[in-house]
């Protein structure tokens, strides 16, 4: 539906992009939160912009959102650019933030008709679009009750519910599952699946390099406000191999020895760290058993050995020659200004795919 | 979760006709936001105190321990004279309120809804404002009745005690800008209620709310003199106990505006450019 849109001058010209962005800027005091960021997304696809706490993320959503102003570069949301046309911007978007913004003393129903009526329905249409849409985002039962009673997870559907009252053609989902449980994340990501599936158009930022991959059709990679790799889940994970085999030999010593037997599954150069582990980018988990087997045979005794994908922090040791932490450091401030209250950052979130102890 | 894909299939909502005049929509999206801030107040009661036992116990707490004292004996006398002013008092620290909630909506997020919304921008602000309508008028109430437990009669008819009401709450929804303007720039809630007492109190205080103003040294008279809540207070006590009134409420109306020409545009200006 996103392919012809009608520019402010009457006349529909074909849109490549849902989502365009080139080049943005932005500067709190001393932190350059964004240091000249590319964005695109394609009509009814799914960007991931992943990259750690105080990476530029959040900000670049703001201004894509038209809540602040660049300081350079230029962004279309929907065909329209997000400085001279802020009011048809607004027309085609629906944000989710980070933290959940409902307002806690209203209930359920009443934060989504207030919504409706702000989007211009009438009262009726208003409710009705707001029951429609509880149900859908099985929120029922506390539809009469204060969003303050609800639960995290509840509270994060309600906002986003929030965001696609005016069924909006372009969606923000900013950190839409940071703080969530495993189960809680799941779900949210059947709800993200489905958005596109009917065709609108959403960026996602995430800390999670599984949660991009579970849902992104690209993945635009942010370090200190710079874009540091754009491509395919596929291929950035190729970038930094599939899944990674790690080790930890109980003899310490022994450690240079294990490194070279998992090398040798692994037909890769292996990777010490200074933990007492070494690891190898595999592909499928039959190195799992091989590595089990020869090191059975070398005699190493392990007090772990894992298989899991890679990380954020892999990704960007890759991408970037150092860890997700010295990012988050370098902007504290860039933290508190966005958020108001600043939460852990928990890269560690990769899932296990076997662990022998 | 069922999936009904058509809850959330992206297309353009019916809206009825073409666009309202910005105007119409503007008064319609601050009323739909005033509601939400009544629904707040009515879930959070405690929001009330400062309109309700503030004056109360600032009315009780001077008749009583002051009143005997600053008349010279009569305590009820001196009821009489303080109850105007103590309306102005109270109805202007009314006004703190609203600047803390801004700040503290802004803060968890809120805002950033309504400004990613299509609608008219200053419909938040407004909004909030013209709930505090409610809360000024039950102030109103409050104030006059408790006077009137305590022996406080008005010495003119229902419409002077009317417009003396109407007053004071169109004299706060002027005034409430400025705490709009201060929880727009201030750093956090706490920050915005300093900053409005810092203000309030001796602009409160330098009139001749407690005292008659020529007992003041005469620096202090010629503050009195132009402080906006000096007419406000005789001009309620004009209108509360009779004597002439036009000047003072002249007065009044001109620091109303005043107080709207500088303080909506700052407001508006920061809520635009707060990040």
């Amino acid at each position: 539906m996103l392919s012809t849109v009608t520019t402010s001058t009457g006349k529909a010209e074909t849109m490549d992009y849902a989502i365009e962005a080139e080049g943005l800027l932005k500067r709190y005091g001393e932190t350059q939160a964004l240091a000249g960021v590319d964005l695109r997304a394609r009509p009814g696809s799914v960007l991931g912009v992943l990259g750690p706490n105080g990476a530029g993320k959040t900000t670049a959503v703001r201004i894509l959102a038209t809540l602040i102003r660049a300081d350079g570069g230029t962004a279309r949301v929907g065909g329209f650019d997000v400085v001279r046309e802020p009011a048809q911007v607004r027309e085609t978007i629906g944000l989710t933030g980070q933290y959940a913004s409902v307002d806690e003393l209203l209930t359920g129903e009443q934060n989504l008709t207030m919504i409706g009526q702000l989007l211009d329905l009438s009262r009726r249409q208003a409710r009705a679009r707001a029951r429609e849409l509880l149900t859908w985002f099985d929120l029922e039962a506390a539809a009469g009750r204060p969003a303050r009673t609800y639960s995290g997870g509840m509270r994060r559907r309600l906002d986003l519910a929030a965001s696609l009252v005016g069924r909006p053609a372009v969606v923000f989902l900013d950190e839409p599952t940071t703080g969530l449980d495993p189960s809680k994340r799941e779900e949210m990501w059947r709800v993200i699946r489905d958005l596109v599936a009917d065709g609108s158009t959403v960026l996602l930022t995430t800390q999670y390099l599984d949660e991009a991959d579970a849902l992104a059709d690209e993945i635009t990679v942010i370090d200190r406000g710079t874009v540091v790799a754009h491509d395919t889940p596929q291929a950035l994970k190729r970038v930094v191999g599939g899944q990674r085999l790690t080790v930890r030999p109980a003899d310490p010593a022994r450690l240079s020895e294990t490194a070279a037997i998992i090398g040798a599954i692994a037909g890769a150069p292996p990777e010490r760290h200074d933990a007492g582990t070494t690891s190898v980018p595999v592909d499928g988990d039959a190195a799992l058993a091989e590595a089990v087997s020869r090191l059975a045979e070398a005699d190493i005794a392990v007090t772990e050995l894992s298989l899991h994908l890679p990380s954020l922090d892999d990704v960007f040791f890759q991408l970037t020659g150092h860890d997700t932490t010295d990012a988050a450091d370098a902007a504290p401030e860039l933290i508190e200004e966005v958020g108001g209250t600043t939460r852990e950052a928990d890269h560690a979130l990769h899932p296990v795919a076997g662990v022998v102890q | 979760m069922s999936i009904n894909t058509a809850t959330i299939a992206p297309r353009a909502l019916s809206r009825p006709g073409a666009r309202p005049h910005p105007l119409v929509r503007l008064i319609r999206h601050s009323l739909v936001l005033a509601r939400r801030s009544l629904i707040g107040v009515v879930r959070n009661p405690e929001a009330l105190i400062d309109v309700t036992l503030q004056p109360v116990i600032f009315i009780a707490m001077f008749t009583y321990i002051f009143g005997g004292a600053i008349t010279g004996g009569s305590q009820h006398d001196y009821l009489q004279f303080l109850l105007p002013g103590i309306l102005a008092q109270t109805i202007a620290f009314g006004g703190v309120a609203i600047g803390v909630n801004l700040n503290s909506d802004i803060e968890k997020g809120v805002f950033d809804r309504f400004r990613s919304l299509p609608i008219a921008r200053a419909a938040p602000l407004v909004g909030a404002v013209l709930s505090d309508v409610v809360r000024y008028t039950l102030l109103c109430v409050v104030t006059l009745g408790f006077g009137y437990v305590l022996g406080f009669r008005a010495q003119t008819g229902v419409l002077e005690v009317v417009a003396a009401c109407l007053l004071a709450i169109a004299f706060a929804l002027c005034l409430c800008w400025a705490a709009v303007f201060v929880g727009m720039v201030a750093r956090t809630p706490g920050a915005v209620q300093g900053i409005m007492f810092l203000v309030l109190f001796p602009l409160t205080f330098a009139t001749g709310t407690f005292v008659p103003v020529d007992t003041l040294p005469s620096w202090l008279q010629s503050f009195t003199k132009i402080n906006p809540l000096t007419h406000l207070v005789d001009a309620l006590r004009g209108l509360l106990l009779g004597g002439p009134v036009a000047s003072d409420v002249l007065w009044t109306l001109g620091w109303m505006a005043a107080l709207l020409v500088a303080f909506v545009p700052l407001a508006l200006r920061a809520y635009g450019r707060r990040v």
